[in-house]
């Protein structure tokens, strides 16, 4: 699904990731753990193709393809998806078109037909309400006036209705209180498949008691410098990451 | 001192221009019934010594800085517009589907046959009865009428001098009209010039919306013609008027607009205005707070392509203590365009506890269009709060990135933003239909040409999250 090669990036000249390599197969879940600065959403925006986050060497390749030879919008239509850390608001623009351009984009991509207006609204409304959203958000603009757990909940509706191949979900738990978070881990859980990887990046075990990961991998200065079991985030929650460095790992 | 400059100015005899001498002249072949003459006599002399008198626009006239009337040197000889025959499915195609009191104007003549009854209150000049011809003297041309105002409007004084008839809408005291009230104005072209003058008298406690709509008889065939138009409100104490007024002309009309409010006592005025440029496309919205408690809020947006023009002056007078106004415009601005913001706000120095916003976004979509915008305060209370901002920019990088990490093009996501920008304020738009009709026909114009979306690669990084 995913193979990361000795991956260094840089964000306004400065080096975050430093040699990252990551293989991820299909129907896995990674979690990423690390400390503030450790490169864990400079990753993801990496991986995405975000304006700013430069390779410096290193490659990725994706179902096949070389990652980096693509478009953002490209990644995104081959199946990548970024829940965002901090999701975007666009007054003016409403959600129900936004999400139906971006389904639109996907289907051509993979040769479905277009859906019509009134079979993609009836779709809208059920992911609506599978993450607890009122369907009245559809009508608004893009996460206008959303609260953070709203906002994090239509990144989850999003993904349901793209239906990506890997997402990666950017410490999509923060500023989550525990009933949204539960909405959140089911939709994820719900979304697992043989076909389908995560890549869950989180500073809390928490988490993962719901959404329960495959191998955790503690990222530091840019590489990975641990990786272990679910069992791992749970030494991490108790010990902290100092730990690790006492360590010298 | 000054009086006796002001004096020794009007003494001398101002050289006019050949556009106001025919102007004058046009004035001339107008022919009205006795009783109209007397109704109107006196607003038509006043209008032509005011319009004799005025500073002919050029660049060194503050409030025709930025916009030329060059365009009017085409009227110099054009005669009045005589009424055209509507093109067919008129009303189907072009207007907005609206459960509402429709009255249609084809080049400043009502045209009965697509017009509803007009109800009670609604009259033209020409017919007005003894009421309606009451409310007339009392307030035509008195609100629009101010010194300082009709200094800066010499087209509103042009209008005057032009008046031979009208529409008047007096809301009596306490009265809701459940319809809105929608005016439609059709212009036919081929070089003609009309007048166009509406007088609305909303008494106290009265409730209403209007919607003022201007258009060209074909949407793709040029519209040569010349239109001077002038709306005074009166909105009495505690009434409150919802006011949308869209310019939506061929681009190639000359249109000037002007629209003069006076709040009484806690009064609300909510106005929305949407203008397309065209070769000629000035307006100006005059809002007086008169009485204490009075409130408005006023939203507008413009769009301008190819060579373009549009240009809005408001002017917002806090005389009186107590008052709100909050302004937000937005504009955007492509090809070899141009566009004019010149908001104004005037508070008086009886005005204490006066708030007051104003906020003016602007999008330019290509590097050789144009737009000057210019927030002007005179403030002489010291209590009181007054915001302002001006921005031209570009769009949002980080939004462009959330919407391609979608799977969304470039140019597609380029267009939902662009477009997005001047939707956003159409969410404060009351009549759902209007709302609708606007938002498709922004879609519309989005979609067809992209001259409207910003494709100007924004500058350097977005801010990075690690």
């Amino acid at each position: 699904m995913l193979e990361i090669h000795e991956l260094f990036a840089k964000v306004e000249g400065k080096q975050i990731l430093n040699g990252l390599n990551l293989s991820i197969k299909s129907g896995e879940v990674h979690a990423i753990m690390g400390p503030n600065g450790s490169g864990k959403s400079t990753l993801g925006n990496v991986l995405t193709g975000r304006a700013g986050y430069e390779v410096i060497s290193g490659d990725v390749m994706f179902n096949g393809k070389n990652l980096f030879d693509l478009e953002v919008e490209e990644r995104a239509r081959d199946g990548l998806f970024l829940a965002f850390q901090y999701p975007v608001e666009i007054p003016g623009v409403s959600n129900m078109e936004f999400l139906k351009a971006s389904v639109d984009a996907r289907r051509k991509h993979i040769g479905l037909p277009d859906l019509s207006s009134f079979d993609f609204m009836k779709l809208a409304r059920e992911s609506s309400q599978r993450v607890s959203l009122d369907p009245a958000f559809l009508k608004r603009g893009v996460n206008e006036g959303f609260s953070g757990g709203e906002k994090k909940r239509n990144e989850i509706m999003q993904m349901m209705l793209l239906e990506p191949s890997l997402c990666i979900l950017d410490e999509t738990d923060s500023g989550l209180d525990i009933d949204a978070l539960q909405v959140v881990a089911a939709g994820v859980n719900a979304m697992r498949s043989e076909a389908r990887s995560f890549i869950v990046v989180t500073h809390y075990q928490r988490l993962l008691d719901y959404i329960v990961p495959d191998y955790v991998h503690v990222l530091s200065q840019g590489k990975i410098v641990r990786t272990g079991d679910k069992e791992l985030a749970k030494e991490l929650e108790a010990k902290g990451y100092g730990w690790l460095e006492e360590e010298g790992v | 001192m000054s009086d006796a400059i002001v004096n020794r100015r009007q003494s001398i005899p101002a050289v006019l221009n050949p556009f106001q001498q025919h102007a004058l002249v046009l004035a001339g072949q107008q022919v009205m019934s006795d009783g109209q003459g007397a109704l109107l006599e006196a607003l038509r002399q006043q209008g032509t010594e005011n319009f004799k008198r005025a500073t002919w626009p050029g660049r060194k006239v503050e409030h025709w800085k930025y916009t030329s009337v060059q365009a009017l040197k085409a009227y110099e000889s054009a005669a009045w517009a005589t009424t055209a025959i509507l093109p067919e499915n008129f009303v189907s195609k072009r207007l907005i589907t609206l459960n509402a009191t429709r009255l249609v104007f084809v080049d400043g003549v009502l045209n009965a046959a697509v017009s509803d009854a007009m109800p009670a209150g609604i009259s033209l000049f020409s017919g007005a009865d003894a009421d309606a011809a009451q409310v007339i003297r009392s307030h035509l041309g008195k609100i629009a009428g101010s010194v300082d105002a009709s200094r800066r409007n010499l087209f509103a004084a042009l209008n005057s001098a032009w008046t031979d008839d009208g529409l008047l809408i007096h809301v009596t005291q306490n009265v809701i009209l459940e319809k809105p009230i929608y005016l439609v104005y059709l212009s036919t072209g081929s070089n003609a010039v009309a007048n166009q003058r509406t007088l609305m008298v909303m008494e106290q406690g009265a409730n209403a919306q209007v919607i003022e709509h201007f258009l060209s008889a074909s949407s793709d065939a040029a519209d040569s013609g010349f239109v001077n138009t002038l709306t005074e409100i009166h909105i009495g104490q505690n009434a409150h008027l919802h006011h949308t007024r869209l310019n939506l002309e061929h681009e190639s009309a000359a249109h000037v607009g002007a629209v003069h409010v006076n709040l009484m006592r806690d009064a609300v005025f909510k106005g929305f205005t949407v203008a397309e440029g065209s070769k000629l496309k000035r307006l100006d919205y005059q809002l007086n707070h008169c009485g204490q408690g009075a409130s408005l809020s006023f939203e507008g947006v413009y769009l301008a392509r190819h060579d373009q023009l549009v240009d809005y002056h408001t002017c917002i007078e806090h005389r009186v203590p107590h008052c709100t106004s909050q302004q937000v415009f937005r504009g955007i601005v492509g090809d070899k365009a141009k566009a004019v913001f010149n908001g104004r706000i005037h508070i008086f120095q009886d005005a204490q506890k006066t708030l007051a916003e104003m906020n003016n976004r602007n999008l330019l979509t290509s590097n050789s269009a144009e737009i000057n915008t210019k927030p002007e305060l005179e403030i002489y209370a010291d209590d009181v709060k007054c915001a302002h901002g001006a921005t031209i920019s570009q769009l949002d990088e980080t939004a462009l990135y959330y919407l391609q990490s979608r799977g969304i093009s470039p140019s597609q996501a380029r267009m939902m933003l662009s477009f997005g920008f001047v939707n956003e304020l159409l969410s404060a738009l009351p009549v759902e239909d209007v709302k609708l009709w606007l938002e498709s026909w922004l879609k519309r114009r989005f979609s067809e040409d992209r001259s409207l979306v910003s494709d100007i690669k924004p500058r350097g990084n977005a801010g990075a999250d690690l």
